[in-house]
């Protein structure tokens, strides 16, 4: 393993510094540093970010390799500045035993670009009816922390108490994607002014409100974490500010895509722009920002959500829900909240990491660190190009906008995985 | 006027008018001839893409065509590509291949037209999309008001039943307005959408008080099976509160028409009498369907 000399870089901000990186950990901090045969990297101009960690990925693999690999949508994080996502249960089969966690775990590490952490399925088959051996993913060699059953709400309010509870034995946290089932069948998009002109069923705001609030209750009746998918709306926003007032160990997260986008787009009926939860209107947008800025809203986590061209163009009712995010998310966090580098630090790296219980994470760049970290050009400006990016899919909402700021390089534990702008492997 | 037809909002007021206009032109020169042909789009094509059934449309959009002379190739595409998550795509390749001068499209899911429209060269007309719009009824609806009521600006319009589904409704609501008519929706209230405020109408939940102040009343097919997904209790409780009964049409102006884009169920949100009366204008939008939609051919055809 090759030491690593960056020179020149501004540590979140502050005056420019030498960074050495020999061990997997941050050797040395300071100015006029040599290291000699050391990979030298200048980085005059960079900023240096604790590498990103995504609460919410989904990486299609086992099932869908024809949308994404764990490979290339390891490569699309890398590339997006993180060192460390989570992969969420959705695949097929469902990562509901200890054997399919294992594998998504073994082929991250095979791919070596960032940690894969397997989320485990919280129910059988995310069928929402049996609870999945929570355990047994938990003691694999995954070691299972995040349990979610994302696509799917654990609806059955029985069920989703005794989830909460069951994971406290092994400090596990269940994840739940809040959709009321009844409130959204047949759901389209934002269900407002949008939504009546186009003809689209509508998603209520209502439908994610009402299990946030439900949720928080369980939770603190029976002292358990819980975490909050993807929150998309005000009212959210408010049901977990009361429940953080009253003390509920409850933590949220929001997308890139709600922090930028409103449900006007859905007029272009292009089905790049249907996600689940809907795109909202711009009064959500700004209750969602202030949330990220007020620490109610924990963490920016991507729903890296990559589907096939057949899945994308076609009737927007055929279409499937999602849109990429890793390769953009920390330019569309730079557009909305500006260079404020110790707040994209805590939303997009210390507190994923924390939550997901990922300890060689969210470590800012510090004599002793886990040397997992990535450089960015905030003076570059990006077009986003949907064939440039390296995911297997092309579904991004962003492409053709210029945002700012470009990953220079990144780093895990020590090893480039970006130089240059490029993957390394 | 653009190259599609795809929403009532495509059009401003003197385009709308400009094309009741053709319409009444061509109905005048075809009427009481015994070739009703005239030659103007000889040699053009025009496909109707139909995704859903539906007889009285597609016969419409047909007879349109071929009075204006045009080769009319029906695609019925039943089965849909919705439950196939794919299709519209190809068959928009397949069509443009063809070398289709005008796509009609009637498609179960909303925004079907649109996509259409970004797929091919040709005029794309929306024959009704999914529960978003179906811009040649509410021309008609349009052209069936003037000829009845001699004008359009400053009627009072009310369109009674199940606005929440209807593309009929979204139509008109934005077509009248332009034209400069005063819309009520009436429905019971699970039957409007979340977001109605902001449509250029007034709402309404009460039939009975809205009916003596209209110039046009326009009733919606209500399907029976929403009763099953509680959007009202039954269809006895429906049609007591929102049916249009001869009682009910009694409150109505001696002026005022009846008008139903059809198909209608008799009995539910119509009476049979009240359909078959002299306000009933069911008939005349049919026949006035024809002309209208043979304006829109020749309008974004270009008529050469």
């Amino acid at each position: 393993m090759a030491d690593v000399l960056i020179t020149g870089v501004s540590v979140l901000g502050r005056p420019p510094t030498d960074l050495l990186l020999r061990d997997g950990i941050v050797a040395e901090v300071g100015t006029g540093l040599s290291a000699p045969g050391a990979l030298v990297v200048p980085a005059d101009g960079l900023v240096a970010l604790p590498g990103l960690v995504d609460l919410h990925t989904h990486l299609r693999e086992p099932g869908r390799e024809d949308a994404e690999t764990v490979e290339t949508g390891s490569r699309a994080a890398a590339l997006g500045g993180y060192t460390a996502v989570c992969a969420m249960a959705n695949t097929e089969p469902v990562a509901d035993t200890a054997g399919v966690v294992e594998q998504v775990w073994r082929l991250g590490r095979e791919a070596g670009l960032v940690d894969v952490q397997p989320v485990g399925a919280v129910t059988v088959g995310l069928r929402g009816r049996q609870l999945a051996e929570l355990a047994a993913m938990a003691d694999s060699a995954a070691a299972v922390r995040i349990f979610s059953d994302d696509g799917n709400c654990v609806a059955d309010p029985r069920l989703m108490r005794r989830a909460l509870e069951y994971v406290k034995a092994f400090d596990g946290v269940v994840a739940q994607h809040a959709e009321e089932p009844r409130l959204t069948e047949g759901a389209q998009m934002h269900e407002g002014e949008v939504s009546a002109r186009l003809g689209l069923a509508g998603w209520p705001a209502v439908a994610e409100e009402a299990i946030i609030a439900r949720d928080a209750l369980l939770a603190g009746h029976v002292g358990a974490r819980l975490h909050i998918c993807h929150v998309s709306t005000a009212g959210s926003v408010e049901q977990l500010r009361a429940a953080k007032a009253r003390g509920v160990r409850v933590s949220a997260e929001v997308t890139p895509h709600h922090l930028l986008l409103t449900d006007e787009l859905a007029a272009t009926y292009d089905p790049v722009y249907k996600v689940n939860p809907p795109l909202r209107p711009e009064r959500d947008v700004a209750a969602l920002r202030q949330a990220v800025r007020d620490g109610v809203i924990d963490a920016v986590a991507t729903d890296h959500a990559p589907h096939t061209v057949e899945d994308k163009e076609c009737e927007w009712a055929a279409a499937r829900p999602g849109m990429l995010g890793l390769q953009t998310a920390l330019s569309v966090v730079l557009d909305v909240f500006g260079p404020d580098w110790n707040l994209i630090a805590e939303r997009m790296s210390r507190t994923p990491a924390r939550l997901a219980g990922l300890d060689d994470h969210g470590h800012d760049p510090a004599p002793g660190a886990p040397a997992s970290l990535t450089l960015v050009d905030p003076a570059a400006r990006v077009t986003v190009d949907p064939t440039q990016l390296a995911s297997r899919s092309r579904n991004t909402p962003y492409a053709g906008m210029t945002l700012p700021g470009r990953v220079v390089a990144t780093f895990l534990r020590g090893q480039p995985t970006v130089l240059d702008g490029k993957a390394t492997r | 006027m653009t190259r599609h037809l795809l929403s009532a909002a495509d059009l401003d007021a003197a385009e709308a008018t400009a094309l009741l206009d053709t319409a009444a032109e061509l109905a005048r020169l075809t009427a009481g001839r015994e070739v009703k042909k005239l030659p103007t789009l000889r040699g053009r094509t025009v496909v109707n893409l139909f995704y859903e059934d539906s007889t009285r449309t597609r016969i419409s959009f047909e007879a349109a065509a071929k009075r204006l002379s045009a080769d009319v190739i029906n695609f019925s595409a039943r089965g849909s590509s919705v439950a196939k998550g794919e299709g519209l795509k190809d068959t928009a390749l397949t069509l443009q291949a063809m070398g289709a001068d005008a796509v009609v499209v009637r498609h179960s899911a909303s925004g079907a037209a649109h996509r259409l429209a970004g797929w091919v060269d040709g005029s794309v007309i929306n024959a009704g999309d999914g529960t978003h719009e179906h811009p040649t009824q509410a021309l008609l609806d349009a052209y069936t008001m003037r000829a009845r009521l001699g004008r359009i600006a400053g009627l009072k319009v009310a369109i009674v039943g199940d606005v929440l589904h209807s593309r009929v409704a979204r139509s008109n609501v934005l077509l009248l307005h332009t034209l400069g008519a005063h819309v009520t929706l009436v429905a019971p209230p699970t039957l409007l959408p979340v977001g109605v405020d902001a449509w250029p109408a007034t709402t309404s939940y009460d039939l009975d008080a809205v009916l003596p102040d209209c110039d046009v009343v326009m009733m919606l097919r209500v399907q029976r099976e929403r009763m099953d997904d509680s959007f009202f209790p039954s269809t006895r409780e429906y049609t007591r509160r929102y049916g249009l009964d001869t009682a009910r049409a009694r409150r109505l102006p001696e002026h005022a028409i009846v008008m139903h884009p059809g198909p209608m169920i008799r009995g539910m949100e119509i009476a049979p009498e009240v359909a078959d009366s002299p306000r009933s204008t069911v008939t005349e939008q049919v026949a006035n369907g024809v002309s209208v939609r043979m304006a829109v051919l020749y309008r974004l055809l270009g008529g050469a």
